[in-house]
């Protein structure tokens, strides 16, 4: 409908402009709420959710008492709900689109949807004018057609959506987050608020949690707390772990680590009224016998501490290093998460060092090498005798070089220039790893063929 | 005063005898650093379980990050290492580079790096990972100065460092020294590499002029001292090629630090 026309009928209306992402963030919002009824919710965009209680529905009293429990508290924060379930997903779909609350037993599908009109498919538009121009008013029309016919005229994509609305296979949905491996909760007749409460809960979900895990032999990988609001908002807090955890005092100080340190500490609002914990990620257990091995120990010990480091500041900040198979001195080491890393670490090989010789490589390493200016060498591609780096200027009393590393021009970014390194000790000792950008006369050559002067860069420093 | 107060009050001073002896009884392993005199002012060399205070001097962030690394390669052990840095350090100082580690003769297999975004969480996982008697060495990373690095936080570290007997190490670049409860604190400047012995092999050698400003259980002192990347120890540099200002080393412990400048 034209606004012109809207605005004939109702004078006063008020417009606002579509905001989808706003919409969606709200459907999002919904569907993290929804999660208290079943672990499987899917989104139906723009504006419908996909739930599988497969299995769910005797939890809360059965399906008539769900659907009615959640439609109450959904229009009681302000939406207008239509709800339907039924054996599958599209024809529980089509019956939300025209009636609200009608639960279709499994079998009569094809029954329940027979009198609806055509548009409650859902599907384009095109399509449902078409057929109402063919004659055919309601799904029951259309579904007494032969299927080619309907095939050859409006596509299979339409056929299988009306076969799935009429109850004859079904599509499957596309849940938000897979399925966690083991789930237990705690809800609350009152909602809890405090601190101690709320930890007290979280160490007794823990037991159960391992209980279940450990019946089967195994130990969690990520570990995912989620934190129901009465207000319907949800939080969910994740730690990941580079073993599998089987303790529960494990998960509790993991958990408290991980709430003591976010940056938007858990708001609990007017409380939560359900408390969940889910081992998304498990790992089979191999159980040891602990031998008075020391190693074994403390390599455990070392993994509990860098889970619990990582559960407070993120994984990615808590890192291990592999050597790379370059010349590139920045490239030359891998920093690598150490959750995942550790035992890959404990067995890389490092070139060795020669023997007698100094230290060839600097102990700290600029990450971007740092712009140096050097007034004049004495032969064009020789070390610098001065050089000012960080506004002080540097003498160079002793030098070394150069070792010339080339760029590895198989590679995308081959195309830079080859770099002369000189480790140099200045006047006060202290000593630089410094290049220069470039082959003199061969790389650096201006438009007419001319040599152009160089940049010196300080890549490192030595101890 | 009636008898429950007389009670009372003996009971809190014996409590404060405990926490205050508890310093003093305290006698810590020790690993010998190889530079002869150091090791003599010492006792025997660095206190393993203890907090060591590492401070460049001005721009010698580098020599004071290859002495810490020689400390830490002397007190490790082969025991897994954890070196916590600020996010800035990096950028200010350079990332330390596991080639240059590697080329000093220890194992970048044993370090795991944190990334620490302040100096809060600095201190928190350092004191955290002082608790973890798995490890050898600590060695926190701060860059400027911090308030937050004062006598309390100090104080922590090394009740940590003592009950798991881990050994911390502070490096502080850019910085003054505060009052703390360090073992020892250093302040290193890099020191003029020594002519090689054979001629046609180079110099470069990790030479520190390390001085030893403050030592709890013994008298100070200042050394030029060379790390060895073959043997893993501190030595005495073959030969040192500038001298040395008035070497200190054998002054009476406890001399007032302005008597000393003076002489």
């Amino acid at each position: 409908m034209p606004l012109a026309n809207a605005r004939a009928i109702c004078p006063h209306l008020t417009v606002f402009d579509a905001d989808a992402a706003a919409d969606a963030k709200a459907l999002n919002d919904i569907a993290d709420w929804c999660d208290r009824f079943t672990p499987l919710v899917a989104l139906d965009s723009p504006h419908g959710l996909f739930l599988d209680i497969t299995g769910c529905a005797h939890l809360f009293g059965g399906e008539a008492v769900m659907m009615r429990l959640l439609c109450d508290v959904l229009t009681a924060q302000g939406f207008a709900v239509s709800a339907a379930i039924a054996g599958t997903s599209v024809c529980a779909r089509t019956m939300t689109r025209h009636v609200h609350g009608r639960i279709v037993r499994d079998g009569e599908e094809a029954d329940a949807v027979r009198p609806l009109p055509v548009s409650a498919l859902g599907t384009e538009d095109a399509i449902t004018r078409g057929l109402r121009r063919a004659g055919l008013k309601t799904i029951g029309d259309v579904a007494c057609r032969e299927r080619h016919e309907i095939t050859a005229r409006f596509g299979a994509g339409f056929t299988t959506l009306l076969e799935h609305a009429l109850g004859q296979g079904d599509a499957p949905i596309s849940p938000r987050k897979p399925l966690p491996d083991y789930i237990v909760e705690k809800r609350f007749a009152e909602p809890i608020a405090t601190e101690g409460v709320i930890s007290v809960t979280l160490s007794r979900l823990a037991e159960m949690l391992v209980g279940a895990m450990g019946q089967q032999g195994k130990g969690a990988r990520r570990l995912e707390a989620c934190f129901f609001r009465t207000d319907g908002a949800v939080r969910a807090i994740a730690v990941d772990t580079g073993q599998p955890v089987t303790r529960a005092d494990m998960i509790d100080r993991l958990f408290r680590e991980r709430l003591e340190a976010l940056n938007d500490p858990l708001d609990p609002g007017f409380g939560f009224d359900l408390i969940r914990l889910s081992a998304s990620r498990t790992e089979i257990v191999v159980q040891q016998q602990r031998d008075l091995d020391a190693n074994v120990h403390d390599n455990d010990e070392l993994a509990a501490l860098i889970d619990r480091i990582a559960a407070r500041i993120g994984g990615q900040r808590v890192v291990v290093h592999l050597p790379q198979d370059t010349h590139i001195p920045e490239r030359a080491v891998q920093a690598v998460s150490a959750q995942h890393h550790l035992a890959a670490a404990a067995q890389a090989a490092w070139p060795a060092r020669v023997e007698e010789e100094p230290p060839l490589r600097p102990l700290r390493l600029f990450e971007r090498p740092e712009p140096i200016k050097v007034p004049f060498a004495t032969v064009p591609d020789g070390p610098p005798h001065h050089f000012t780096w960080r506004r002080a200027t540097h003498a160079v009393v002793r030098v070394e070089g150069p070792e010339r590393i080339a760029m590895e021009w198989w590679r995308r970014n081959g195309q830079a220039l080859t770099r002369d390194y000189f480790r140099v000790e200045d006047a006060a000792g202290l000593r630089f790893w410094i290049y220069r950008d470039g082959l003199y006369g061969s790389e650096l050559v201006t438009g007419k063929g001319e040599p152009a002067p160089s940049n010196w860069f300080v890549h490192g420093l030595f101890a | 005063m009636s008898g429950a107060r007389t009670n009372t009050l003996a009971t809190l001073r014996g409590s404060i005898e405990r926490i205050e002896s508890h310093g003093d009884t305290y006698r810590p392993d020790r690993v010998a650093l190889g530079h002869a005199d150091a090791d003599a002012t010492l006792q025997g060399g660095l206190a393993l379980g203890a907090m060591h205070e590492v401070f460049a001097a001005g721009r010698h962030s580098a020599a004071a990050t290859g002495f810490v690394t020689g400390l830490m390669g002397r007190a490790a052990a082969r025991r897994p290492l954890v070196w916590i840095r600020q996010d800035f350090a990096e950028i200010e100082s350079g990332a330390l580079s596991m080639s240059g580690l590697a080329e000093l003769g220890l194992d970048p297999r044993l370090l795991v790096t944190v990334r620490a975004a302040d100096v809060d969480t600095a201190l928190k996982t350092a004191a955290d990972a002082l608790a973890c008697d798995a490890l050898g060495v600590v060695v926190l990373e701060v860059w400027g100065e911090a308030r937050q690095l004062d006598l309390v936080a100090s104080r922590k570290l090394t009740l940590a460092a003592q009950m798991s007997g881990v050994t911390g190490m502070v490096l502080r670049v850019a910085a003054e020294p505060l009052p703390s409860t360090a073992e020892t604190r250093w302040i290193v400047r890099a020191a003029h590499s020594p002519p090689s012995a054979q001629p046609g092999s180079a110099w470069g050698a990790p030479v520190f002029d390390a001085q030893l400003v403050r030592n709890r259980h013994g008298p100070v002192g200042r050394w030029i001292m060379e790390w060895k990347c073959d043997e893993c120890l501190f030595a005495k540099p073959a030969a040192v090629p500038q001298p040395v200002a008035a070497a200190p080393a054998h002054r009476p412990y406890q001399t007032p630090a302005r008597a000393r400048r003076a002489g």
